[in-house]
């Protein structure tokens, strides 16, 4: 809490630098967090370019496009570009444009470990991409890239796979050391722990998390590498290994992951409906205790994802019961949501549009994880479209919304310039179609049996998979509009006002729009007006 | 305008309702045909219909909040952010609504995890991409093992036919099982992990390599009930059904002597001769069911994962370094050890198949005493 | 790094590290948990039988079967000579498995075994087994392999059959592997 607020950037100039090095050397974090926003919106396009890949190959029973072998690249590209290239750089880029103006600092607390952490990202990302066209292909064994599917049978490949999750992952860890640091030691006089903004809260507990499993994600691909290359047998039964304890570690780190993915949205969902609803954020205290609560259940629950794998019954009732807790925290949050929004006096600009959507979506995958928990249930669940609908309705109407609605809300902040609400709305609009159009069926056909990452699939299943593919293309289509409607605000929108939406409250809103290249040289006053109380 | 969408939207939402109430059975889980799968499905609707009732107070909620508290109704912002009382209910009633859901849960499982007592016990074998079942019979003279495999033509996958009523679930050689009897299933896999599914039994497992995990069920209806495998195994993932035959008991004891009967005449036929056009008659047959999803149809295979046939230095090459790698496999790669799996007969007809088709010409004739000399001799 | 975060810094860095090294303790605690709870269906190594000591509960047979597999393309012939034994829990039981080598190269092989259900694996003790070592074989070559295990009375009244599969490896390469690091 020391909060002596000094300018100690390299750089010693007070503006941006000229032409391609301001981009390349820069160590400050609007520019850093705009750098990030664009890399995950570029991984989003070839993320989604590959799930199209995937639901035009789905669009009817037999193989018409791609052949299984590509189709198997395409989910598992798909799955880590999406989480690793897109979920995370976003969320990591917010952080960078928002921590440091919502606690009232001048930038973030470590400027040359951010601007690594972030130019990291673009060679682990092309180094990923770049297995695709490897002899042998690329990954194709699942996003979870479960053994020995991912070693003794790997492509050569695989070896590449390595090296990029190791520096994605390292990418993590600065990002993560950062922003604790940042959050630590850099608030404004006054700005206690307990008044920090949610979106804060929720990052400083993600980040601890990132920094807990990413280490042990870094463990599992090192020993898969040395199983690989060096004759190890971590997971090799032949040699002594057991490939179960492959998804143990894996799930060890992936059940918090799915977590840090989240958190940061729900941190986003937290800002935006007290600012349009006019009205405080209903039950402060007991949303950071379940952003917490969820954090720490969060490495009790892994095993949940493999409940088909064969544990004593013991096992399985715990990870089950320990699952089920999960509901509560969660629950939490979503009554504190709607009890914001009771007798606020609501308006629905975009980011409103938005937040409401992932209140309402994100809670139907609550629901279908909640019965995924039940072991018996999810003997019938696991590994089927079901799950595939259940995740992607936590991560897209979930993570991506509350991504999408970070961006329409602080936009007008960042640049100084109001969006277009008319395309802001019909982007809304076509993502929200688009989404449930896709997913919603899934649950059917997961239902009715079909099992996920399959190129081909049974005729009965053939009308869910049409809607879905329809679905997709829909929703893909649609995100051009976003990037139509980002680049017009950049270049003409109109001017926008310091506080941009009346009932905004939070330091970034006391900066002039757009805020100075160093945020807050001097270190603000903490009103209650803009901090939580 | 945002009345409007809104308004839109819930027609939109109402329509598929009622168009799903139209499919519900398509739309809803299996109720399966044995006790386990209905438990599991009564454990499935109830909680269901949970989340739909607390979907509907809290959705309810929030649309009468977006209806009524919006500025454009003039509505004025409350200033409360807190109520103790609320927040510990809301904490509380959930818990009680979860242990509600634990209790029987937990009795399924249960009941789930007892595997004893049981009729007959069938090896479950994954390989990729087929499964393989072995009868464990107490009489070592008896056991039966065969393996299954996608029926469906490649014609079919590729649009070139008109899929048949069982796309893709339909398997050459099922898993027969007697009506009423408590079948126990011994699931492992011979390369990556697989998993065994048939949604109407309600039961589902990994097959691991080197680990073994045992299922049961009790089938008292007869039929075919079809799964598939449920655990991403490779290229054709998607290609490895599980159809399973129930029968009546005396029904499946037939089929079992036949099916001995049968495996013993295959044996016999390893000590025939055949003339060449048998050979390829025969080797083509096993080159499609065996060879063609890797090596492909036509020999050209998909380099460098699966090599080509035709032209490869190994079937235009010596003789018995083909015999070799067919029956012994190539370790490490998707190439099995085919002595597991087919019989002399078998191997020597896909061998002459592949040595003199496909583009190939060698011009020799192998016949399953070559193959039985060459085993002799190792 | 700037100096007043440093102390924030070293912390962080410590507890990435940390994990980083609790990944890798994952493995032995791992082992540790199978062979406690017969996850996976471990059986553990060696185990000594007392003939003297011996409790053998006569009020129950248990049905054990045995599979025996070769996995990975592995070419070698594996099969064992009794398919099922009924055995009371307590008593010592021997049955035999053969082993092939059909190849015309030396070969190393590994059987890895399992026990099914889960809740029988901590009570089946094996005396004297092929698996807990590597086999061997020059071109040719067979070999009768003895197996030796009691049940412990101990085990679960519910538990009325028991089932043991070996899966047989290739391991030659593994173990060339291993006799060329030394000097590596």
């Amino acid at each position: 809490m020391s909060a002596v607020i000094e300018t100690h950037h390299d750089d010693h100039h007070h503006g941006p630098g000229k032409g391609i090095t301001r981009w390349l050397f820069t160590t400050n974090h609007k520019d850093i967090g705009t750098l990030y926003l664009w890399f995950s919106f570029i991984m989003f396009l070839v993320g989604g370019a590959m799930a199209l890949v995937i639901r035009a190959e789905l669009f009817q029973p037999g193989l018409q496009f791609v052949h299984p072998e590509f189709f198997n690249q395409m989910t598992t590209n798909h799955g880590l570009i999406m989480v690793f290239g897109v979920i995370m750089p976003a969320m990591v880029g917010l952080a960078n444009w928002q921590v440091p103006m919502m606690i009232g600092a001048p930038d973030m607390a470590l400027p040359r470990l951010n601007n690594l952490s972030f130019w990291i990202l673009p060679f682990a990302g092309g180094l990923l991409v770049s297995t695709l066209f490897m002899d042998g292909g690329g990954p194709n064994f699942g996003w979870t890239f479960y053994a020995p599917l991912s070693t003794t049978y790997a492509p050569p490949s695989t070896t590449f796979f390595i090296f990029a999750v190791h520096l994605l992952g390292a990418s993590s860890i600065m990002g993560s050391i950062n922003i604790i640091a940042t959050i630590l030691n850099l608030r404004a006089p006054g700005m206690t722990l307990m008044k920090m903004p949610l979106f804060v809260w929720t990052w400083l507990i993600t980040a601890y998390l990132l920094l807990a499993v990413m280490p042990v994600l870094a463990g599992a691909v090192t020993m898969m590498l040395f199983d690989i290359h060096f004759h190890t047998s971590f997971f090799n039964a032949a040699g002594g290994g057991d490939p179960v304890m492959f998804q143990h570690v894996f799930w060890f780190f992936g059940h918090p992951e799915v977590y840090i993915l989240i958190l940061p949205a729900f941190g986003v969902v937290s800002q935006i409906i007290p600012t349009f609803a006019r009205k405080p954020l209903f039950g402060y205290d007991s949303m950071v205790y379940a952003v917490a609560s969820i954090a720490f259940l969060s490495f009790i629950v892994w095993a949940h994802h493999m409940f088909t794998v064969g544990m004593p019954l013991a096992g399985q009732l715990f990870f089950m019961y320990a699952t089920m807790l999960i509901a509560i925290p969660t629950g939490v949050k979503v009554f504190n949501w709607v009890s914001t929004m009771w007798r606020g006096s609501m308006t629905f600009e975009t980011p409103m549009l938005f937040a409401i959507a992932f209140v309402v979506l994100f809670t139907i995958g609550g629901f279908s994880g909640l019965m995924l928990a039940i072991t018996p249930v999810d003997f019938q669940y696991h590994d089927t479209y079901f799950v595939v609908a259940h995740f992607h309705y936590v991560l897209v109407p979930g993570a991506v919304f509350g991504i999408f609605a970070a961006v329409y809300y602080w936009l007008p902040k960042w640049c100084g310039r109001m969006y277009d609400e008319a395309m802001g709305r019909l982007h809304f609009w076509l993502s929200f179609i688009g989404v449930n159009l896709t997913f919603f069926p899934q649950h059917f056909s997961g239902l009715a049996g079909m099992p996920r990452r399959i190129p081909d699939y049974s005729i009965q299943f053939a009308d869910f998979n049409m809607w879905s593919s329809i679905g997709a293309f829909i929703f893909g289509f649609s995100q051009l509009i976003l990037l139509y409607t980002v680049i017009k605000t950049i270049k003409s929108g109109e001017p926008a006002s310091d506080r941009v939406w009346d009932g905004a409250h939070g330091l970034e809103w006391t900066l002039p729009s757009p805020p100075p290249y160093h945020s807050f040289t001097h270190p603000p006053v903490v009103t209650d007006a803009e901090a939580h109380s | 305008m945002n009345v409007k969408a809104i308004m839109r939207a819930t027609l939109g939402a109402a329509l598929v309702v009622a168009a799903a109430c139209g499919y519900a059975d398509e739309l809803n889980m299996r109720v399966g045909v044995t006790e386990v799968s209905e438990s599991v499905y009564g454990l499935h609707m109830l909680i269901l219909y949970i989340c739909c009732g607390i979907g509907v107070i809290v959705f309810g909620a929030m649309a009468y909040s977006i209806y009524h508290h919006r500025k454009s109704r003039g509505a004025v912002a409350a200033k409360f952010h807190e109520n103790t009382r609320l927040e510990i209910f809301w904490t509380v009633i959930p818990t009680f609504i979860l242990v509600g859901m634990a209790i029987p849960a937990t009795q399924v499982l249960i009941k789930m995890y007892d595997t004893g007592g049981e009729d007959m016990t069938v090896e479950v074998r994954g390989y990729q991409w087929k499964w393989q079942y072995k009868y464990l019979d107490e009489n070592r003279n008896n056991t039966l093992s065969f393996f299954s495999s996608l029926a469906t033509s490649q014609d079919e996958i590729h649009n070139k036919a008109i899929k048949g009523e069982h796309y893709l679930l339909e398997v050459d050689n099922p898993l027969v099982v007697p009506t009423g009897k408590k079948v126990r299933l011994l699931v492992t896999a011979n390369d990556v992990i697989h998993s065994w599914w048939v949604p109407d039994f309600g039961v589902k497992r990994d097959a691991i390599p080197g680990i073994l995990n045992d299922i049961w069920f009790i089938a008292d209806e007869p039929g075919i009930y079809r799964g598939q495998c449920t655990e991403l195994c490779g290229k054709d993932h998607g290609f490895m059904p599980v159809v399973v035959r129930v029968v009546p008991e005396d029904e499946y004891r037939d089929w079992y002597s036949a099916q001995s009967a049968a495996y013993t005449e295959r044996e016999a036929m390893a000590r025939q001769t055949f003339s060449p056009d048998e050979l390829m008659t025969m080797g083509e047959q096993v080159y499609t069911k065996v060879c063609s999803t890797c090596h492909q149809a036509n020999g050209q295979g998909l380099p460098p994962v699966f090599p080509a046939i035709s032209g490869s230095p190994v079937a235009t090459g010596p003789r018995d370094a083909h015999i070799a790698a067919v029956y012994n496999g190539r370790p490490g790669t998707a190439m099995q050890a085919f002595s597991a799996q087919l019989n002399a007969a078998e191997l020597a007809a896909v061998i002459h198949y592949q040595r003199n088709a496909l583009g190939n010409s060698v011009g020799d004739v192998t016949q399953p005493v070559d193959i039985l000399n060459w085993a002799a001799a190792q | 790094m700037a100096g007043r975060h440093g102390n924030t810094v070293t912390k962080l860095v410590l507890l990435g590290v940390g994990m980083f090294g609790f990944a890798f303790a994952l493995v032995p605690l791992y082992d540790l948990l199978c062979d406690v709870t017969g996850l996976g269906g471990r059986t553990g190594g060696a185990y000594a039988y007392e003939p003297a000591k011996a409790e053998v509960d006569t009020s129950r047979l248990v049905k054990v079967n045995f599979v025996a597999n070769t996995n990975d393309g592995m070419p070698w012939q594996f099969w064992g000579e009794t398919p099922t034994v009924r055995v009371h829990p307590g008593e010592l039981t021997e049955v035999k498995f053969y082993v092939k080598n059909p190849t015309d190269r030396a070969m190393v092989g590994q059987a890895v075994p399992s026990v099914a259900p889960n809740a029988a694996a901590e009570h089946f003790h094996k005396t004297e087994c092929f698996c807990f070592e590597r086999q061997i074989l020059q071109p040719g070559e067979e070999l009768e392999m003895p197996m030796r295990f009691f049940l412990a009375p101990e085990l679960p009244k519910y538990v009325q059959s028991v089932s043991l599969s070996y899966s047989l490896f290739d391991i030659t390469e593994l173990a060339a592997a291993e006799r060329t690091r030394p000097e590596a």
